[in-house]
């Protein structure tokens, strides 16, 4: 016996549900589907037919290498973006003109202009000054273009973790400053143990984007010849002339960010886990 | 310095007309590759709004894959990639010609690919922002479903999308500067070239970075006349 008598209803018979016709959007949605099913298959085939194991041990260990470089790359730019972060959002917050100013055309600067361009100022126009750099010790570390791009990307995440984390304090209401001081409460330990835990939600998901939008912008080292991934792509194809060493970059490229964006939304999931009913 | 001044000036002696050039090309393919990215962009979020799963599902591989990859590497893909197939094509049927892909093409594509993929998202979350009813009045008054969506959804659509568009604009206007990397004469290549010949790197690369700066700037005014006009069409409704 169903439920619909238990409850001493009467039984309805449901309609039956409306037959699957061939629509104009069916027939689009299946087409595209063909051609994506199409590509795939002929990417494997592309794959398969061009494998060649010798190739594969001679180059392999090299597209190993460069996702370490990307890796590390992207890991200490962010992490260095972060500390650099937190004086720039406080400048920015802060109620003094001069610095705030000076903070907003920081943010301003390295938001509205390409992190390709900013590398290249780097890299290129630092032997400019280079017994400027000579006589403090630094010309060593700015020779190697990997540092470079350390140092280029890091001031670029910087300002934009800076909005971001000045955009998530912001959003914390007022009276959670105003509650906490009634308690007694200094500034530090309302900042450390009221507003960031809270801010931490709102800025997870522009964190995560931004360690994705890192990934994918590392690539562009491979311009100023470190050999990350993608340096390590151009590299082979360079040697191999095979359209195989892009196709495998693309792969792992996709793997990545695919992995990283699932651990942002299961990250996400844990921690908003009280405001779920 | 007078030396700046003169790598600096118009004409066989400075690099000025030069990097106008580059200007030129730069502003071009941003302008050129809006309208494609958009079209593309607006089709995609129609098919992952849509009710067939299909449909959804070929929008959402198309948005993961141009999402996920960085857009350098799409870039080399698109170039090279359509190099190598139009070279086995053409072989076919002439064998022994050579063909030369055009950069400012690839970087069309690659970049409105790009650029289509984070549009669909702003398209599909402003569609997801207009309640049913929208569709279902326009429907009760008689429109049929081509109509609804020119003449109801879609202005109020684009006054959601706006901002989110408005983002995306100045990431392409960013992104044009990765097509240096496949030889097009833009901002940054010549730029490049100016820094090789005269040795004055930081100084050149200073002067492009400061160009894109400006274009973002002149990019944001024109952003806010046309948020303006469009929030002035709301009021008056």
């Amino acid at each position: 016996m169903n439920a619909a008598s238990d409850t001493g209803t009467a039984m309805v018979d449901r309609p039956p549900l409306p037959e699957r016709t061939w629509t104009r959007q069916r027939i689009a949605g299946h087409l595209i589907m063909g051609l994506w099913v199409l590509l795939g298959v002929g990417l494997v085939w592309f794959l398969v037919a061009s494998w060649d194991t010798e190739l594969f041990k001679k180059y392999a260990p090299g597209y190993v290498s460069g996702l370490g470089v990307t890796l590390a790359l992207v890991g200490i730019s962010i992490v260095i973006g972060a500390i650099i972060s937190v004086p720039v959002a406080y400048a920015r917050m802060s109620k003094n003109p001069v610095l705030s100013g000076l903070a907003y055309a920081y943010v301003y600067f390295f938001r509205g202009t390409p992190l390709l361009a900013q590398t290249f100022l780097v890299y290129y126009g630092v032997g400019s000054f280079k017994a400027e750099l000579d006589a403090v010790g630094l010309w060593s570390f700015f020779r190697e273009a990997f540092n470079c791009a350390i140092f280029a990307f890091s001031l670029n995440t910087a300002a934009y973790q800076a909005e971001m984390l000045r955009g998530a304090i912001e959003s914390v209401p007022r009276g959670q400053w105003e509650g906490a001081a009634s308690l007694g409460l200094h500034k530090m330990q309302t900042m450390w143990k009221i507003i960031l835990p809270q801010a931490a939600i709102v800025a997870l998901r522009p964190y995560g984007n931004e360690v994705i939008l890192m990934v994918k912008g590392s690539a562009i080292v491979a311009i100023i010849t470190v050999y990350d991934l993608m340096g390590i792509t151009r590299l082979t194809y360079a040697r191999t002339f095979d359209f195989q060493s892009y196709i495998w970059a693309a792969i792992i490229y996709l793997i990545i960010v695919e992995i990283l964006r699932r651990a942002i939304d299961w990250v996400e999931r844990r921690i908003t886990k009280h405001l779920k009913r | 310095m007078q030396n700046m001044w003169t790598l600096l000036s118009w004409g066989p002696q400075g690099w000025l007309d030069d990097i106008a050039y580059g200007v030129f090309i730069t502003v071009s393919l941003a302008l050129a590759t809006l309208p494609v990215g958009l079209a593309v962009g607006f089709l995609a979020a129609l098919a992952k709004q849509s009710s067939e799963p299909s449909l959804r599902l070929a929008g959402d591989i198309y948005t993961t894959i141009f999402r996920g990859l960085p857009e350098l590497l799409t870039l080399f893909v698109v170039f090279y990639g359509a190099q190598i197939g139009i070279q086995k094509i053409v072989q076919v049927f002439a064998p022994g010609t050579t063909i030369e892909v055009n950069s400012f093409i690839s970087g069309m594509v690659a970049l409105g690919a790009v650029f289509s993929a984070y549009a669909s998202e702003v398209f599909l979350s402003a569609f997801r922002a207009i309640p049913k009813g929208q569709y279902e009045g326009g429907y009760a008054i008689g429109l049929s479903s081509g109509q609804t969506m020119r003449l109801v959804v879609l202005p109020q659509l684009i006054r959601i999308a706006l901002p989110g568009l408005a983002n995306l604009w100045l990431i392409l206007l960013k992104d044009t500067a990765l097509v240096s990397a496949i030889g097009l004469t833009d901002i940054l290549r010549q730029a490049g070239v100016a820094a090789r010949v005269t040795k004055h790197a930081f100084l050149f690369f200073s002067v492009a970075t400061l160009i894109y700066l400006v274009l973002a700037i002149i990019s944001s005014f024109g952003i806010n006349a046309i948020e303006r006009a469009v929030s002035r069409q709301d009021v008056r409704r």
